[in-house]
């Protein structure tokens, strides 16, 4: 069985940058995977990985994580400006961070409009749960 | 003429600040087993007739930072080029030992590589800051939507630093090198093969584009 646990993005836009990683980590290592509203700063997503990195042990493997995000290239300009005021008035809300155990997910594959999320369905690699992101 | 005054005036006093920065910190970075080693190899036995790191079919070979300073390289033009070559471990998301048993390490072997790596991931990320341009190596036979990939791209983006991707093992059928100019089409992207030397002129043309 695997149990996904959703995070809004109110529950952590008021924590520090530490803070919202441990938040996040700490999920991840109850091998849940989190589906997160938004996304992390781009310096977070790397501490993430550091961080991510100090806490490997035997038990936990680390992570894979996936974020879709709006194509802006893809935006008319009034999308565009939608985008900036929503991130600086309720922070960056848009798109959707998944983060797994590695002992859990295996792969997640990211095309522009889908999420392919490999599981180790009893070890063998070969569970599959698609994820269609519209934007 | 007042540019010209003030030239003459910093070569007698041996400063010159409309000179081009020609000395910078060169950084490979990318996901284990793009050939950020094989490139570092290549770089260095065409310009300095030596090789500089070890490479290895089993991820994570390179577990700590290893610089080679003074490397000068020459486009067609005659214009010179020196930079500290920085190669760097290879940055993941998860490191698990039990893949290193599988390559037939032994289980303490495989365990002290895992912790490592480990260590390799958090000073690449961190010698980030230390960067005045990267050639990120992508292996460009492996899909590079990868969160890692992004990830890498983003930070560097944040801090300003130029950035030139090596498209990899071109010399393998399986791969694509308009895959990665799609995925990443703000960037200058060259595919090359640093194992075999493919295209490897282009490469140092396009540093030099690059390196500012």
């Amino acid at each position: 069985m695997v149990t996904f646990q959703f995070v809004p993005y109110s529950d952590i836009e008021t924590l520090s940058s530490a803070k919202r990683i441990t938040k996040l980590i700490n999920i991840v290592k109850e091998n849940k995977i989190v589906i997160m509203e938004g996304r992390l700063r781009r310096e977070e997503e790397a501490d993430l990985i550091e961080i991510t990195m100090e806490e490997i042990s035997p038990k936990f493997k680390g992570i894979e994580i996936s974020v879709v995000y709006p194509d802006r290239n893809k935006q008319n300009l009034s999308q565009k400006m939608k985008g900036v005021f929503a991130s600086v008035l309720l922070g960056d809300r848009q798109g959707m961070t998944i983060i797994g155990p590695a002992s859990v997910v295996k792969k997640i594959e990211q095309n522009p409009d889908k999420i392919e999320l490999f599981t180790k369905e009893n070890g063998n690699g070969n569970g599959k749960t698609r994820t269609r992101n519209r934007k | 003429m007042v540019k010209n005054f003030f030239k003459n005036l910093f070569s007698k006093l041996k400063f010159n600040p409309f000179a081009k920065k020609n000395h910078v910190k060169l950084g490979l970075y990318g996901p284990p087993n793009g050939g950020k080693s094989t490139l570092a190899n290549r770089i260095c036995l065409d310009w300095l007739g030596e090789e500089m790191s070890s490479v290895s079919h089993i991820a994570h070979e390179t577990r700590e930072i290893k610089i080679k300073e003074q490397v000068s390289i020459k486009n067609k033009k005659g214009r010179e080029l020196t930079f500290s070559l920085v190669d760097t471990p290879g940055i993941a998301t998860k490191i698990d030992y039990e893949d290193f048993l599988r390559k037939g390490m032994n289980k303490k072997e495989a365990k002290d590589r895992a912790k490592e790596a480990t260590k390799g991931v958090i000073d690449s990320i961190k010698w980030l800051d230390n960067m005045d341009s990267v050639v990120v190596v992508l292996d460009a036979t492996r899909d590079p939507y990868s969160q890692v990939n992004i990830t890498i791209m983003g930070n560097l983006q944040a801090r300003n630093i130029p950035v030139l991707i090596a498209a990899n093992k071109v010399d393998l059928k399986k791969s694509s090198i308009d895959v990665i100019k799609a995925a990443f089409p703000q960037y200058e992207v060259v595919g090359i093969s640093a194992k075999y030397g493919k295209n490897i002129e282009d490469f140092y043309e396009t540093l030099f584009k690059v390196v500012k």
